[in-house]
């Protein structure tokens, strides 16, 4: 195992670069992938080693080219395509709910669409409610559309090289803030030892990052390194927290959350998203359809916009301090 | 239609005012992001996109907008807010996230909004074109003869809402005038790679209106061709496309490394400053004079610095008021 550590934004245009090297009907394309690399650095170097025949610039018509890839992949090809920010998939979403989603279905599974949507998602930098959203929730929501968030380096190529090689549409989502970007702030703990040959991370694993014993925190993405963050404080006021990070949200892997449940009794879900309608109402029910729920609680985006300005923001963004209140909250619940 | 004596000057004076800022913005962007850049460090932290440059677009069509007329921007919206007449004291609070801001905060420098002045913008690309329609179709059904532009970027008219839009327009003969600000870039990809024609005004044909295309970064030309086509608009002759060609002086958004642009192409582009150029015209037309340029240079000066200093010295919002304006 090699001990190089590398980005995660480093670690997604690799796990791309050998998909391609290895499948020549793997192909880039999207708005400022080209030169520009990706805006997140997610496609660098490939426009380089590649050309533009593989790896394409696009204009700005989201319809025709996120519409196209369904087109393309269901001619065989294997797909690419990024949106920058997750915030613009409103533009072109027929084209993804009603179609990518599901001709598979629709066509009693006889047509593959072996595509990978790629995006941006989540905020704590002030770009405001149209720049900020994570979303993840909404693509989750529509049967048909397989949905990753990585939240490190290790899984972002594992993730990429599965999702790249899977038949069916995978919307893959990338934190800003975990990209390790120089620009903008990451987490140390986003950056990881990273394999240089491929290597695939299933769908469908959550991970437990953290053991604990008196409660379980439920959560993805960038808010795996706040929880983390909330769980260190924790500790040291005497309170276990255990800390599963989803990886995808479909497939979902439910028997994780409830075995973790069925330990600890207490359920945290943090997330990025809005509260209402999402992830951790399904968490939620997951665990109740078990039988399993005994306390739970969520931190997440308190179904407001995401607001520009600083304080704004930082109010309604989940914390370390919110986080572990909300777990300190239950514990000194009775029972 | 030729601008009178006034109309040059108003255009000159808020092409300067609209530099300024942006040259101003620039600055204060990237207080507080040293040693190390980070976007969502300083007092003004998010992406900036500034329109240094772009400034004939917006004086030359606003020349002939009133309050009553409804102008939409995009991204880069400061030079089109500042035209329209938008107070600067509050959207440099909003930019800079402050209580006394547009949106007391909430928006930022992409979301900003006067509702006296009509004004509007949008971080999404294309996203412009149908209200603005709106606009002009609540002006036609009020039997006002108000008119609605809408602004976005050469890279925005390959997005479906400008066509859709310029059908519906052309269908409904709305007083609606759609202006696309060709500086040669969406963000890193030139014109020539993302638009299957040479000049977007070439694609009003294919909606039977009149189309126009300005050369040459000229606040008067622009002046011109917006003066025809607001005229049209106004007798309920219908919608007008122009597309104008304008130059970005700074990066698409500050930090950018700009890897795309060739070397020395800004500079080549100062070389045709609009400012400047007027500037010469003003003096050999005996409008301007050296001591009525600096006078205006120093008013302008002023009139920034009180705006930036309200911006700084104006309160945060409270952290709960997040909560606040979901609904009204
Ligand atoms: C629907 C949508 N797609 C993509 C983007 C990302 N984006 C922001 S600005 C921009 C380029 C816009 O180019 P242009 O319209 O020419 O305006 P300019 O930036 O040159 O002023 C892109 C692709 C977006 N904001 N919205
Ligand atoms: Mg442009």
């Amino acid at each position: 195992m090699s001990e190089r550590k590398i980005t995660m934004s480093k670690a997604i245009a690799e796990a791309i670069d050998l998909e391609m090297a290895r499948d020549p009907k793997v192909f880039v394309m999207g708005e400022d992938v080209g030169i520009y690399g990706g805006i997140f650095s997610s496609t660098t170097g490939l426009f380089a080693k590649y050309g533009g025949d593989r790896v394409k610039d696009t204009p700005i018509s989201e319809t025709a080219f996120i519409g196209a890839a369904t087109g393309a992949a269901a001619e065989g090809m294997r797909p690419i395509v990024e949106l920058m920010f997750v915030d613009f998939f409103g533009v072109c979403m027929d084209q993804i709910y009603n179609h990518l989603a599901k001709n598979t279905y629709m066509s009693g599974g006889s047509v593959k669409l072996p595509v990978v949507l790629m995006t941006a998602y989540g905020g704590g930098y002030n770009d405001a409610a149209q720049h900020s959203q994570s979303l993840y929730s909404l693509f989750a929501h529509v049967p048909g559309l397989k949905v990753v968030v990585p939240s490190n380096a290790y899984d972002a190529k594992g993730l990429m090289h599965t999702a790249i090689r899977d038949d069916n549409p995978v919307m893959y989502f990338f934190h800003k803030g975990l990209m390790g970007l120089g620009w903008m702030s990451s987490p140390a703990t986003a950056s990881t030892p990273v394999p240089e040959g491929d290597y695939t991370v299933p769908l469908g694993q959550a991970k437990v990052v953290r053991e604990g014993q008196d409660l379980t925190i439920v959560t993805l993405g960038w808010m795996v390194h706040r929880s983390l963050e909330a769980a260190a404080e924790l500790e040291k006021a005497g309170i276990s927290a255990e800390i599963i990070d989803l990886r995808t949200l479909v497939p979902l892997d439910r028997e994780t959350v409830i075995k973790s449940a069925q330990k600890t009794g207490r359920v945290l879900v943090v997330d990025e998203d809005y509260q209402s309608f999402g992830l951790s109402g399904e968490i939620a029910a997951t665990v109740a359809e078990a039988g399993a729920l005994k306390s739970f609680r969520r931190v997440a985006v308190p179904d407001v916009p995401i607001p520009y300005s600083r304080p704004l923001e930082q109010y309604v963004l989940p914390n370390p301090q919110t986080i572990a209140q909300a777990a300190q909250g239950m514990l000194e619940m009775v029972g | 239609m030729q601008p009178s004596r006034d109309q040059l000057m108003w255009m000159y004076r808020t092409m300067i005012l609209i530099r300024r800022y942006e040259e101003r913005m620039a600055e204060v962007y990237f207080e507080g992001k040293t040693p190390r850049f980070d976007i969502g460090w300083g007092p003004v932290p998010g992406e900036m996109h500034l329109a240094a440059g772009q400034e004939p677009v917006a004086v030359g069509v606003m020349s002939h907008l009133g309050d009553h007329d409804t102008v939409t921007g995009p991204h880069r919206p400061h030079h089109l807010a500042i035209a329209k007449g938008v107070n600067l004291k509050a959207m440099t609070a909003e930019i800079f996230g402050k209580k006394t801001g547009l949106g007391q905060g909430k928006g930022g420098h992409m979301h900003l909004f006067d509702v006296a002045k009509k004004f509007s913008c949008s971080g999404l690309v294309g996203a412009g074109f149908p209200p603005a329609l709106g606009a002009a179709l609540a002006a036609k059904m009020q039997g006002k003869n108000w008119v609605a532009v809408a602004f976005a970027g050469e890279g925005a008219a390959n997005q479906g809402s400008f066509h859709e839009s310029l059908n519906l327009a052309a269908l409904w003969k709305l007083p609606v005038i759609l202006v696309i600000e060709d500086n040669s870039y969406g963000i890193s990809v030139p014109k020539a790679a993302s638009t299957a024609v040479p000049t977007n005004a070439d694609r009003a044909a294919a909606y039977g209106i009149p189309g126009a295309f300005v050369p040459n970064n000229d606040p008067v030309a622009v002046f011109e061709a917006a003066g025809i086509a607001v005229e049209r608009a106004r007798q309920g002759q219908g919608p007008s496309l122009l597309e104008i060609k304008t130059d970005r002086y700074f990066g698409h958004f500050q930090g950018d490394p700009e890897l795309y642009r060739p070397k020395g192409e800004v500079d080549t582009l100062k070389g045709h400053d609009p400012i400047a150029r007027l500037r010469t015209k003003l003096m050999e037309g005996g409008v301007l004079s050296e001591d009525s340029d600096a006078a205006l240079r120093k008013a302008v000066e002023a009139e920034l610095e009180e705006a930036y200093a309200f911006a700084r010295n104006s309160p945060y919002p409270e952290p709960t008021e997040a909560l606040k304006h979901v609904f009204v």
